[in-house]
């Protein structure tokens, strides 16, 4: 931000001759006040010595007022003004008045500090001073440039992270992540790949995983997961390991990676509310031409829907929740069981303090094409039912899965978009590798 | 190879505590702020940071020693001796090289020592001058603080020093210059140097040392016995000896539609600042925070954020650490500290305080109940004085806060300190009285 005071351009004291630092205001040696001596006329340095990058001041100006010289108002360079685009009344017809008539839209709270720096140039009028090429403009206020710690410089918002809506097609399979309309980061994780078998034919995999908000690092945690899972999976299906036990394989891994995050120092560092080690479930599935192959813990769930609509549609996996284990075991009716408040309380996860790790897989050979949905309960939430979940499944998805992965999560951000939502979709049977797709 | 590049200001950094996460609609955000400096290379540090001072030395600094010489310094007699001894005490402390004089403190001030509007520089001849001066130091005359003040502001300006510094001792009320007089001379000399202040006996007024010690960003104590005068002053000036950068500020950005609605710095003692603010460009300000040597003080910061929707995040305010330029420009020392505020619906996330906020914001509480009750007790508001100060001994216990506790302990009888249940004292010395007021800001740091 701000320049040092200004340094001293001596290299020694002019009383004592000791040898000076560009910032010393003060002989180390005399204490002679350099302050008071002129500097030299000629050629002031300005390197700055010490670390501390400035805000990159790219023009020649020797002084760095960014008050100034920032656009007050709020029309960074890139947006489209209200002034480019024609106005209609209300009715539909040309505004009167010249053309570029239209006002714009100032933010209502008053200027804070009168500055003494002359006004701002009109805006449309003058280009405002363009923000510097690669400078954020803040996506909340619209106004604010975005500081190097990601957060707006006007309006202090948070900008958007990476994670926060992340889409992924390779080949056959399709996956897309996206933060939700309530929670203020996405801790959901996916991991999709496709591979060979042994014998040549298609394999594809897609592994999804939901970080547990009450423990510490839940974002980490199904990072860490779904990566492992990933990898596992990548390894082992191609030495011909029989995917189910791959894919049970890839849940301990996938355990192990969570537990070790347990023992790293930013876990304790984190000021979280409550600390927790980190945990998160898991669902995976894993795809062939004549198999599929399902594995998770906890309740992120895959479902079955056939291209042909006239075949039922399955759930393929069977939560580790309060709710269905009331279910199971006779005790409430579905309806009650999700309707109880503790419905989604899991009893299963993976993470440190899980009481014992039960990967569950299973294996189906379907008879018929169709895709299966890996997802979070930030979907499912939206569509419990397989039949829903067929229903809001496009038609084409084993041909367009990522576009079925879109509107799938768009089903889940139009009903409220509570939780973090994560979809992959795996068509079935695998298609044949396009050429390339080792 | 020295590396004569480093200055000699130490590192500061900059730790933020607080529950980032609030309630829908919430808009309260408040932190803990913990500064700590170190290793600037005057005390302690001469090994771990290696610096231009020779051993011995260290930032140019300036010292003005107040001492009052009013009439009423020679009941006991034993008051203006053990002054004498002090001043002399604390002149023994001074570093070789630090520019200093002696002020005699009456309705008016005059220059004990080395006078002439100049200050001496210490070694070993001056240093033995001095104390030949103080002899001719004697009782006799009134009291007006603000002429101490402004002579020392004279004198230390005409040093050019990094750090300036006074030490103020008095033992009766500021009678002879009117309240308004006195805030004027701490309004002209604030930023201008630090100094402690020091009531000796017990016939002064707790509130106005408090407010010289305030307003020049000092301490504040009671020296109730003359003969502790010496080992107190000899401390002070080790303090003063031992700060490294003086003008600190702490900047605070907040952005648009924010409000501040207390900065305060809570240990080593409360100390209100929010009125202190100075604007230093958009939505920022920076609060003084006066001269740093090795130490680390905390801030309780609490602002306003606009409110968000939930899952939003923003960053509700920026700590950062400065030096003020008279150019307007100022030195960034490098450390900032982010306060967050993000919204959530995970209602155990949202109502969970933390524990330094919770720690502080009792100590500030502390601080104001002995206050208030010993406001209540002298104006003969005996159950009010009751309540306030059952309560300064239950936060005081809860606490930790065992200084304080000790010093309640000598104005009522504790009958149960976790329900705060007390009996004010039928007997109080006055020494007792004025030591827990002026002590009443001290706080503790939460246990961790």
């Amino acid at each position: 931000m701000s320049q040092m005071p200004q340094p001293t351009a001596l290299t020694k004291c002019p009383i004592c001759e000791w040898p000076l630092a560009s910032d010393d205001r003060f002989c180390g040696a005399c204490g002679h006040d350099l302050s008071a001596v002129p500097a030299p006329p000629a050629d002031q340095p300005t390197i700055t010595m010490n670390g501390t990058a400035g805000d990159a001041p790219d023009e020649a100006t020797p002084v760095d007022w960014p008050v100034a010289s920032e656009p007050s108002t709020d029309t960074p360079a890139p947006l489209v003004r209200p002034a480019d685009i024609p106005g209609t009344d209300s009715g539909g017809g040309d505004l009167p008045g010249p053309g570029r008539g239209v006002r714009f839209d100032r933010h209502p709270e008053p200027d804070e500090y009168p500055l003494a720096a002359p006004l701002p140039p009109d805006p449309r009028t003058a280009e405002p001073a363009t923000p510097p090429a690669g400078t954020k403009v803040c996506v909340a206020c619209r106004a604010g440039r975005v500081d190097r710690d990601g957060y707006c410089e006007n309006c202090g918002h948070a900008q958007p992270r990476e994670r926060d809506h992340m889409e992924l097609e390779l080949g056959a399979v399709a996956a897309v992540s996206d933060r939700g309309l309530r929670h203020h980061r996405n801790e959901d994780a996916f991991a999709i790949s496709s591979t060979a078998l042994p014998d040549g034919s298609p394999a594809v995999v897609a592994i999804v995983c939901d970080g547990v908000s009450s423990a510490t690092r839940p974002d980490d945690a199904s990072l860490a997961a779904a990566r492992a899972a990933g990898e596992t999976l990548l390894e082992s299906l191609p030495r011909g390991t029989h995917p189910q036990q791959a894919m049970h394989d890839a849940i301990v891994a996938a355990s192990t990676a969570v537990n070790a995050l347990a023992e790293e120092p930013e876990t304790a560092a984190e000021h979280a509310p409550h600390q927790n080690a980190p945990a998160c479930t898991i669902v995976g599935s894993v795809v062939t031409p004549s198999l599929l192959v399902v594995g998770w813990v906890g309740d992120s769930r895959a479902y079955w829907v056939p291209v042909d609509r006239s075949a039922p549609p399955a759930r393929l996996t069977e939560d580790d929740s309060w709710a269905a284990q009331m279910v199971s075991a006779g005790l409430m009716s579905e309806a009650e069981a999700y309707a109880d408040q503790r419905a989604h309380a899991i009893t299963g996860w993976l993470g440190a303090d899980a009481y014992e790790l039960e990967p569950h897989t299973a294996s189906f050979k379907p008879d018929r094409p169709g895709v299966v949905v890996v997802c979070t309960d930030g979907l499912w939430n939206y569509a419990e039912a397989a039949e829903d979940m067929a229903e809001a499944v496009p038609l084409d998805a084993a041909l367009r899965p990522l576009h079925c992965a879109q509107v799938l999560v768009g089903r889940a951000l139009d009903g409220g978009g509570h939780d973090n939502v994560t979809v992959a979709v795996l068509p079935f049977p695998a298609p044949p590798q396009g050429a390339g797709s080792a | 190879m020295a590396n004569f590049s480093k200055s000699n200001v130490p590192q500061f950094s900059v730790e933020v505590y607080q529950n980032e996460y609030l309630p829908e609609g919430g808009r309260e955000v408040n932190a803990i702020v913990t500064v700590s400096a170190t290793g600037g290379g005057t005390i302690g540090s001469a090994v771990a940071a290696p610096h231009l001072y020779s051993p011995g030395q260290g930032p140019s600094a300036a010292v003005a020693i107040m001492v009052d010489c009013s009439g009423s310094m020679d009941y006991p007699p034993t008051k203006m001796r053990n002054a004498r001894d002090a001043t002399a005490a604390a002149i023994d402390t001074l570093r070789d090289g630090v520019h200093f004089a002696v002020i005699d403190g009456t309705h008016v001030a005059r220059e004990v020592y080395p006078g002439g509007g100049r200050l001496a520089v210490a070694d070993s001849a001056t240093r033995d001058q001095a104390r030949q001066a103080l002899r001719k130091l004697s009782a006799g005359g009134g009291t007006a603080i603000g002429t101490w003040l402004k002579l020392a502001d004279r004198l230390l300006a005409s040093a050019d020093v990094a750090i300036r510094h006074g030490i103020l001792l008095t033992d009766g009320r500021n009678e002879h210059e009117s309240p308004e007089d006195l805030k004027a001379a701490l309004d002209a000399c604030a930023g201008r140097f630090t100094c402690d202040a020091r009531g000796v006996g017990t016939d002064w007024e707790v509130k106005e040392v408090t407010q010289i010690a305030s307003a020049l960003l000092g301490t504040a104590d009671i020296v109730a016995d003359p003969a502790a005068l010496a080992a107190d002053f000899t401390q002070m000036m080790e303090s003063a000896m031992g700060k490294e950068v003086a003008d600190v500020a702490l900047r605070l950005w907040t952005p648009v539609g924010t409000q501040i609605k207390f900065v305060k710095q809570v240990a080593p003692t409360v100390e209100e600042l929010t009125a202190r603010r100075t604007e230093s460009g958009p939505r920022a300000g920076d609060y003084p925070t006066g001269s740093w040597g090795d130490e680390s003080r905390d801030y309780h910061v609490c602002v306003e954020v606009p409110s968000a929707a939930l899952g939003q995040e923003m960053l509700a305010a920026r700590v950062s650490l400065v030096i003020p330029q008279p150019d307007g420009s100022a030195q960034n020392l490098g450390a900032q500290g982010l306060v967050k505020a993000v919204w959530t619906d995970d209602m155990v996330a949202s109502t969970s305080i933390n524990p330094q906020v919770a720690h502080y914001t009792g100590q500030a509480e502390l601080a104001q109940v002995i206050q208030q009750g010993l406001d209540a007790r002298k104006a003969g508001d005996m159950d009010g004085a009751t309540a306030k100060l059952g309560r300064a001994v239950q936060l005081a216990s809860a606490s930790g806060n065992a200084d304080t506790a000790k010093l309640l302990a000598k104005v009522v009888d504790v009958v149960d300190a976790a329900t705060g249940t007390v009996r004010l004292k039928a007997k109080v010395t006055e020494a007792d009285e004025m030591t827990l007021e002026t002590r009443s800001t001290k706080t503790v740091r939460v246990k961790k």
